[in-house]
């Protein structure tokens, strides 16, 4: 799960890291009245799950009441790259001399984390990370000890950052490692940490991260996914209820599968053939029949779709309890929304074909056979 | 012959008595894998399908000298359940568990580094010697003893391009599916190495997706240290940057490496042709035989 900035700053306050003071604001005059008690010059700032929200005119620095009026009016409810703006953080501006980057991530192919410092802070970091990778100060970190302080001081030392902060910005990185560990993080950032005139620093923005599979001991952050949940469209916040991966995609053709390497190559080949996916929809492996129903009902929900491709190739998962979901799924309609091609292998596989009711699907033995009839389908029922 | 696995891996089965463990240790042994014993904390004593139980893995060890383990324990514990199984003497270890917390699989893979027993997965269908053992999920029906090796990050793409490979009779040597997440245990270089020692495999299967680094990292081997010809497939050409397409490890940053594109231009340097489709995939190693 990714965690809204207010989210992450609040994560972040309370563990010590320093941050601007702020309020959350969902309309007009709270925007004004925050900016009242916090005192002008402030930023608001709207609250999405997206990178670059600066340049696209999602963040404003104001410095009265009639500027702040115009800028909470422009971008709350404003749509920030496809995302709505349902809330603004009022925040306190600071004022800075400095702008450094700190962050934890993973380093998959290391298998271990790495924590990072830079100068150039403020800016893309993966630009810089491209264009310059020697400004990045970066220090593996054993996950069995964690990060111990003499790492931290090296990587900010390394990294160029002033000798007059040095002790305030590694103690922030030890911080943000012991965060990124203590709340199975994947990725855990300030960019920028600012430093003030009189040499404190300050988290002016925050990212973090949550490994979704490790939510289940984290019920904290559980309630914080609930709680921003506000900015999905529909199908995704079904396909969240229903627990599939789910990813919308601008084509006609709904595609069902399960694992995700075998779904993209679904994908693929429906590209291949001259169609357009419209989705990619991992059952995952097991599902049983409910799941699977599921699965019918999330995609006939996207009006994009024209022809569905069902692609099991069962492991784990079997064919009988597919067939038996699939049957269950389309004997509910009169009249069948989308033409559906089904495609089973695998475990239980025979048994499936035995049970699945050939009158309300299209059957095909081969995957490419199976995505040339969904594509050609698709065409037919544009 | 074959790779990791053949009719001497004694294998001990953790999580035996849970609904998923208990269904495919029943389809392990009807394939003809030696499965000795199950481990599962307070069900020592008892019995599944005639299999003995054991507390601990290290009483299975002991008692019946299991020589791999099997974890089909849910993923809260499975980290724990591979670091017991990681403190006995266990040649191989396969982690079938979908969804194991990302540190606890960086506390695993340090560990791996101290220990000689070979982890594969997490998240994976596991591999399969075919005639002789199956450790895993993989549906035993579809492989065919041969020369090819197959390696795969993507589960039921291992399926997908075996069957295409058994349907023109072209059988595997060993077929092993690594899993898909951004941690595993064993990656496209030590199943690629393995696959050239083995004189009995001819021709080798990468099956790769978008997202990291070790398609790259594999090519770059490949091309240095290979003499037994690779065919390579690549899933996920039509992703959109950005989004996280079910694996975790199939995620395109946006930049310049991680693409379907850099992948398979890395492998085409190495001279290993990639398929458009997985039916291209076996024409490539039919050329090669």
């Amino acid at each position: 799960m990714k965690l809204h900035e207010y989210q992450a700053k609040g994560v972040f306050a309370e563990a010590g890291i320093p941050t601007p003071e702020s309020e959350l604001a969902e309309t007009v005059d709270e925007v004004v009245d925050a900016a009242e008690r916090i005192g002008y010059p402030v930023a608001i700032k709207a609250q999405v799950q997206v990178g670059g929200r600066g340049k696209a005119g999602g963040i404003e620095l104001v410095d009265d009441e009639a500027e702040a009026r115009e800028a909470a009016d422009a971008i709350l409810g404003m749509d920030l790259k496809g995302l709505h703006v349902g809330s603004v953080l009022v925040e306190a501006a600071v004022d800075f001399t400095d702008e450094l980057y700190v962050g934890v991530t993973m380093d998959r192919t290391e298998g271990r984390p790495v924590a990072m410092v830079s100068t150039k802070g403020g800016v893309n970091i993966e630009e810089v990370a491209e264009e310059d990778p020697d400004a990045i100060a970066r220090v593996h970190v054993d996950p069995s000890f964690g990060m111990h302080p003499y790492q931290a001081r090296n990587a900010v030392f390394e990294a160029g950052v002033d000798r007059d902060v040095a002790t305030s910005v590694a103690r922030v990185l030890t911080t943000l490692y012991d965060l990124w560990d203590d709340k199975d993080a994947t990725d855990i950032e300030v960019n920028p940490l600012m430093v003030t005139a009189d040499d404190e620093v300050v988290a002016a923005d925050a990212v973090m991260n949550v490994d979704d599979d490790a939510l289940f001991r984290h019920s904290d952050l559980q309630e914080m996914e609930e709680e921003g949940d506000t900015d999905q469209d529909d199908l995704e916040a079904k396909a969240d209820e229903y627990g599939f991966d789910y990813v919308r995609l601008e084509g006609n053709v709904g595609i069902i599968g399960n694992g995700a390497g075998l779904v993209m190559t679904t994908l693929d080949l429906v590209d291949y053939f001259g169609g357009a996916p419209a989705n990619f929809l991992d059952i995952g492996g097991g599902a049983k029949a409910e799941r699977v129903t599921n699965a019918l009902d999330m995609v006939f929900s996207d009006p994009n779709v024209d022809s569905v491709v069902f692609n099991i190739f069962g492991g784990i998962t079997r064919g009988d309890e597919v067939a038996k979901g699939i049957n269950e799924a389309l004997e509910n309609f009169d009249e069948i929304p989308k033409r559906v091609v089904v495609r089973l292998a695998g475990t239980n596989a025979e048994e499936g074909m035995e049970i699945l009711n050939t009158d309300l699907v299209t059957v095909e033995e081969t995957l490419e056979d199976a995505v040339q009839r969904a594509v050609e389908y698709a065409e037919e029922d544009q | 012959m074959s790779i990791f696995v053949d009719n001497d891996t004694r294998v001990v089965v953790q999580g035996i008595t849970g609904g998923e463990g208990k269904f495919h240790t029943g389809q392990m042994v009807d394939y003809g894998t030696n499965v000795v014993a199950g481990a599962v904390p307070g069900r020592g004593g008892q019995e599944v399908d005639g299999i003995p139980v054991y507390d601990t893995v290290e009483g299975a060890v002991e008692e019946e000298d299991a020589n791999a383990s099997v974890v089909f324990v849910p993923p809260a514990f499975a980290g724990d359940a591979v670091f017991e199984a990681l403190d006995t003497d266990l040649d191989l270890v396969v982690a079938i568990t979908e969804g194991v917390p990302q540190q606890d699989m960086a506390r695993v893979y340090k560990r791996l580094s101290e220990v000689d027993t070979r982890l594969v997965g997490p998240n994976c269908p596991g591999l399969i010697t075919p005639g002789e053992a199956k450790l895993g999920i993989l549906p035993g029906n579809i492989f065919a003893e041969g020369n090819v090796g197959l390696v795969s990050r993507s589960g039921t793409l291992t399926y997908q391009v075996v069957d295409n490979l058994t349907q023109r009779g072209i059988g595997q040597s060993t077929a092993i599916g690594i899993g898909g997440d951004p941690i595993i245990g064993t990656d496209f270089v030590d199943a690629l190495a393995a696959f050239e020692d083995d004189p009995d495999t001819d021709a080798v299967v990468m099956c790769g997706e978008i997202g990291g680094e070790d398609e790259e990292e594999a090519a770059a081997f490949i091309g240095e240290h290979m003499d037994t010809p690779v065919a390579g497939f690549i899933a996920g050409r039509t992703a959109p940057p950005g989004k996280r397409m079910g694996h975790a490890g199939a995620i395109v940053s946006g930049s310049g490496t991680g693409t379907a594109e850099s992948k398979i231009s890395a492998l085409n340097d190495a001279g290993v042709p990639v398929g458009d489709t997985p039916n291209e995939v076996a024409d490539n190693v039919e050329e090669f035989l």
